[in-house]
């Protein structure tokens, strides 16, 4: 297991070294260096002043060179500082991660108390009605969009005091109670859309596992169907959901942007929208930075819990 | 030929084509007409309910909303479709080179292909639009950006996993070309799947360029797309909920249309499921 973990570990470097190259080289393409985008168009400069502001921005060197010393300050957790506001930009993003998490886990929360009971459901009885329903379902689940069933809560709940935070968010340390009230809606409309998939993810999971041999064996020797189901298939079945859940949690860090703007809660894909708005640099390389890196974290530890529970994959 | 009479029998992969066919046909009829001009502003009829004159009723600036969705079903379709024909093309070409050539080349472009998938899609979709600029254009690129590794990572397993079976070695024996190989023997091996992919990547591109739009980086007012319609409508849907539901479920038809049509093919393709599929 230690040898898996390693190999794991060893073969995201090359990947993230990958991530913080595109990063920095995008941002080079944009026509107008982060030190004109400073300055704008109303500062007037002596030439001796803009060659200390060009050492100071770092733009006095080849561009190489330029990468290898910003990848060392990143390394330090030194991501820059913003170009509208001049505050170091990893204190204001970091700030914002823990709202960003808590709607990640809310929203997978929600998916698998829903998606996961109603997949068992759904599999004990096999007819056709049933089978194009949860299909119909489970695709519909893909096919909404998570903002517009965002919208629809808005408007369906816009009456009800609290449910909505728009503006005046609360944080968890603050008072817990009302967090979480404050993140019901926003973790729902993320969370029914995935939910679907995990419904139908798990019942077409356990449809399959029910075919295997060992599930006739442990028929044959007369055990009850809810034996069968819930010791022998269940386990087998549910196994593959990590995978799905560990995929969604990444994907949620960053993609749920639009649930942020619906809502108005001050997460980082907001802050990234803003920062592309403001057109502040720094500030959008080191959210891309964070999140890509967590994103990477994030599948690295479901690989890492999948090998922990399933010893066939550490073989392979 | 055995697909099509197949695919006939796949209702599920039907409903979805029906869907798709009535959406372009749609599109293609708001070419040449649309009940109001969706551009056209009157302040006379600001926020009017569904009613016979305006069937989903109007907007802000008084336009008609049934008009503005045909037009905006044009906007939203060739984005996502040509956003589909870029990541589809470049994504078999990498696949195609990656597996069937190897070596270092593979290695390098398969780490590329790794980094690319070390984003959340809409993230690198709003970091390269940040980036390129809110033009149409741009959102074609940064969806086909987005999509392209899938296909990459698709075609070269498929690619890999055929290349060594005793047919190919045959074909090889008896002097076959490269290309010769490909296009004859591998590709028609792996054109199921990436059919799938392909409608899978429509149904992602609409509701990347909705998002897209929804948040301001995509489609730009007054042209009217499903994703900005529903930004625009986010002040007044409370007071004029239809300005907001009827741009939404206008994207999620057609993404069910094609998610649909891609489940369906995924039944063909597999028919280890077709019993056991629910």
């Amino acid at each position: 297991m230690g040898k898996y973990i390693l190999k794991r570990l060893l073969s995201i470097i090359p990947v993230l070294f990958g991530v913080s190259i595109l990063v920095f080289f995008l941002v080079r393409l944009i026509p107008g260096s982060a030190l004109e985008l400073f300055l704008g168009t109303q500062v007037e400069a002596t030439p001796e002043q803009m060659e200390e502001l060009r050492r100071i921005f770092g733009e006095d060197k080849p561009i190489p060179i330029l990468y290898l010393e910003w990848l060392s300050r990143i390394l330090r957790g030194d991501f820059g500082y913003s170009l509208r506001t001049s505050r170091p930009v990893l204190p204001d993003i970091l700030s914002r991660l823990p709202l960003s998490l808590e709607l990640t886990i809310f929203s997978l929360f929600l998916s698998v108390i829903i998606g996961i009971p109603l997949g068992i459901l759904s599999s004990l009885k096999q007819n056709p009605i049933i089978d194009i329903l949860i299909r119909i379902i489970g695709l519909l689940g893909l096919s909404l969009p998570q903002f517009w069933l965002a919208t629809l809560f808005v408007i369906l709940f816009s009456s009800l005091e609290g449910l909505i935070p728009m503006g005046n968010f609360i944080s968890f340390s603050k008072n817990p109670l009302l967090n979480i009230k404050m993140l019901f809606l926003p973790s729902l409309a993320i969370g029914l859309g995935l939910g679907a998939v995990v419904m139908r993810f798990t019942r077409n999971n356990i449809l399959e596992v029910l075919q295997m041999d060992y599930i006739k064996t442990a028929k044959a020797k007369g055990l009850s169907q809810k034996a069968v189901l819930f010791k022998h298939a269940l386990r087998n079945a549910l196994l593959p959901i990590i995978t799905i859940l560990g995929f969604n949690a990444g994907y949620l860090l960053g993609g749920a942007i639009v649930i942020e703007e619906v809502f108005a809660l001050p997460g980082m894909g907001r802050l990234a929208l803003y920062a592309i708005f403001q057109r502040d640099y720094p500030l959008l390389q080191g959210i891309v930075l964070i999140i890509s890196f967590l994103f990477v974290l994030i599948n690295l530890l479901t690989d890492i819990l999948y090998a922990f529970i399933d010893p066939r994959i550490r073989y392979e | 030929m055995k697909f099509f009479i197949r695919l006939r029998k796949n209702y599920i992969a039907l409903a979805g084509l029906t869907i798709i066919i009535f959406y372009l046909l749609m599109a293609i009829v708001g070419i040449f007409w649309t009940p109001y001009d969706p551009t056209e502003m009157n302040y006379e009829e600001v926020l009017q309910p569904p009613s016979l004159k305006h069937i989903l009723g109007t907007d802000e600036f008084g336009r008609d909303i049934l008009s503005r969705i045909i037009w905006g079903s044009r906007i939203s379709i060739l984005i996502s479709f040509t956003a589909t024909l870029i990541a589809s093309l470049l994504g078999i070409t990498i696949g195609t080179v990656s597996g069937f050539w190897g070596g270092k080349l593979d290695n390098f472009l398969m780490r590329v292909v790794d980094v690319l998938f070390s984003f959340p899609p809409l993230l690198l979709a709003i970091f390269i639009m940040g980036i390129l600029g809110e033009k149409t254009y741009n959102v074609i690129i940064a969806i086909g950006i987005v999509y392209t590794p899938q296909f990459a990572r698709l075609v070269r397993a498929g690619v890999l996993s055929i290349k060594n079976l005793d047919f190919i070695q045959s074909a090889i024996a008896i002097g076959g070309g490269k290309l010769h190989i490909l296009s004859k023997h591998i590709f028609p091996n792996i054109l199921i799947p990436i059919i799938v992919q392909i409608s899978l990547c429509l149904s992602l591109g609409i509701l990347l360029e909705s998002a897209l739009s929804f948040l301001g980086l995509g489609v730009q007012p007054p042209y009217p797309s499903w994703g900005n319609m529903l930004s625009s409508a986010r002040r007044f849907m409370i007071i004029a909920p239809w300005t907001a539901i009827f741009p939404g479920l206008a994207i999620v038809l057609l993404v069910l249309g094609f998610n649909l049509l891609g489940d369906g093919l995924r039944d063909l393709l597999d028919p280890r499921l077709r019993n056991i599929r629910g």
